[in-house]
């Protein structure tokens, strides 16, 4: 066999691997959970009740499921007019300027925080301030956890949006502003609308990462294994309930926990994918 | 138009106009908002953080709850470093980086040589799931594959192994984009001379992107070096320092996690969230300013 055919099925073979590692994981994963699903069946996703007491054991993942939704949901929310400034100042308003730049920069570097960094500024700046204005729980709860989320994905709602805020045609704006549309009439009536999809797909990716942030959460969010009954509730999420409870799982609980793991990789897996089918369209 | 209709469009101009200023001070004070974690981080770290940093603190492992009490009491600095963790971050992430980076590298230039065949596109889009798969799914993982079947226990290698599953979607995706940016002429020049296939990967297209494929596996180290939670699943930490990567290991992020678990050793969490920091933001920002550079 010559040369050049070896190269090539070692390269084929490489993206193999990484087909069979993606296959791997779900196979693994649903073998997991198979003893918890088999014992509860379609009730360990609807029911609340979650007691790992031996002999009463009863695994429902619903108080989970419901935290991870509703903090990111909330963190989008909070993070939705901070990352759409951010991404107007660096592509629309001081596009190309040193300001934009820097600005640029930090926004780059809170991607670069840890998890568990933000998680300990959020425990004791964050929390202890809101504890202070009178937050329940001490500062613990779904608003204080959403409130880090809605930092952490911050960077990456803005990366995608910027980008194709400064990719609108210059010729449409000019239109716009020759008939004496004034700035913020060219952002809302053509910037927008015509950017509408990559933003949009950048709030989709910038929930994905947010379903599946652990650290910060599990430091925040007050860890009560209860449907969160308002914005001050305590709660958990997917990711912090397998943080919190891995260490002392076995049995029957360790496969309550991966099939948790299992939903939260399907969840984010479609959530991506989704994202990724936007902005494949938009190009 | 009589005159009150002219006063009508004068008084709406001036009211739009004060809207779009109103609307452009909206932006900016949200923007400045939005980077004011960054700083406000920043500075708490440094300013809680810095008088813990010395020689010690890099060189000796961390004491036990004990020690740091009596410290505490005698209002003495906590003695002891985090060098079990440096070493285990160190360990963990060049595993992990053997690892994917061949693998990373090798399915780039695949996904670069094959645009359009149907394994390339489901590969992509296989790997750019994969990029977005929770940290904490990833050490589920390493815990089923490496710690129940592999070492039989706790390991450096399970954590390196849930870290490589992360950074490898990064490297694939850069090398792959890198590549692109070379002119095609380059890589058929070298073809045209009758070089084998291989030996012009190796001397033309990976030389030539050299720098690129370097950010991404730097951007890639910088992701991995503060992952905390599989390693919670997989390395689970360890008080000495540990080569061996059949045993478990300790991390920077791991040991934060303990001093946060830890009253006593409270005091000793913001010197070694400052390392890490200082560890992955260098690292990001060199790797930024080289990608800048290729532009």
């Amino acid at each position: 066999m010559n040369s050049d055919k070896v190269t090539k099925i070692v390269l084929a073979s490489s993206s193999i691997i990484i087909l069979l590692l993606a296959g791997g994981m779900i196979y693994s994963l649903a073998q997991g959970a198979i003893p918890v699903f088999r014992e509860f069946g379609l009730q360990f996703i609807i029911s609340d009740d979650w007691n790992p007491r031996s002999g009463e054991e009863s695994y429902g993942a619903l108080p989970f499921i419901a935290g991870t939704v509703i903090t990111s949901a909330l963190a989008l929310l909070i993070s939705l007019p901070l990352s759409f400034s951010a991404s107007l100042f660096l592509g629309e308003y001081y596009r190309g300027t040193r300001m934009a730049r820097i600005l640029g920069m930090l926004v780059d570097l809170l991607a670069g925080i840890p998890s568990i960094v933000y998680g300990l500024w959020g425990f004791y700046v964050l929390r202890s301030f809101l504890a202070t204005l009178g937050a329940p729980n001490q500062g613990f709860g779904i608003f204080t956890a959403s409130l880090i989320l809605a930092i952490m994905i911050i960077p990456y709602a803005t990366s995608l949006s910027n980008e194709i805020i400064s990719m609108v045609p210059n010729e449409l704006k000019e239109a716009a502003y020759s008939l004496g549309a004034t700035r913020i009439e060219v952002i809302w009536n053509v910037i927008v609308p015509s950017a509408r999809s990559g933003i949009i797909a950048g709030y989709i990716l910038a929930f994905g990462r947010a379903l599946g942030e652990t650290m910060a959460v599990t430091m925040l969010i007050g860890n009560a294994n209860i449907i969160p009954s308002g914005l001050f509730s305590t709660g958990n999420t997917m990711a912090s309930v397998i943080a919190n409870q891995f260490g002392e799982a076995s049995g029957l609980k360790l496969s309550a926990l991966i099939a948790i793991g299992l939903l939260l990789f399907l969840i984010t897996g479609i959530i991506n994918a989704i994202g990724k089918f936007v902005v494949k369209r938009m190009s | 138009m009589n005159n009150a209709g002219k006063q009508n469009i004068k008084n709406n101009l001036t009211g739009r106009k004060m809207k779009d200023r109103f609307f452009r001070g909206l932006v900016i004070a949200l923007s400045v908002i939005t980077i004011s974690p960054i700083i406000l981080i920043l500075y708490e770290l440094i300013v809680q953080g810095i008088g813990q940093i010395s020689l010690d603190f890099i060189i000796q492992t961390p004491p036990d709850t004990f020690e740091a009490m009596t410290a505490k009491l005698n209002d003495e600095p906590i003695p002891g470093g985090i060098a079990n963790g440096i070493t285990g971050t160190l360990l963990m992430v060049s595993v992990a980086s053997a690892i994917a980076i061949p693998v990373g590298i090798l399915t780039g230039i695949y996904l670069y040589e094959n645009q359009n065949k149907f394994l390339a596109g489901l590969t992509r889009n296989i790997s750019d799931i994969l990029q977005g798969v929770p940290s904490i799914v990833l050490g589920l993982i390493a815990y089923l594959w490496v710690v129940k079947y592999i070492t039989n226990g706790f390991s450096a290698l399970a954590g390196s192994v849930s870290l490589a599953i992360m950074m490898l979607p990064m490297i694939v995706r850069s090398t792959e984009e890198t590549l692109k940016m070379i002119p095609v002429a380059i890589k058929e020049a070298a073809l045209a001379l009758g070089v084998p296939y291989y030996k012009v990967l190796m001397k033309v297209l990976i030389p030539t992107g050299f720098s690129g494929l370097l950010t991404g596996i730097l951007l890639g180290i910088s992701r991995i070096l503060g992952e905390t939670a599989p390693l919670l699943l997989t390395a689970l930490g360890s008080s000495r320092i540990n080569l061996d990567i059949t045993e478990p290991v300790s991390a920077i992020p791991l040991l934060i996690w303990e001093f946060y678990n830890d009253p006593n050793m409270a005091e000793l969490i913001w010197s070694s969230s400052l390392l890490l920091m200082f560890m992955v933001l260098s690292l990001n920002i060199v790797s930024k300013q080289m990608a800048a550079r290729r532009k």
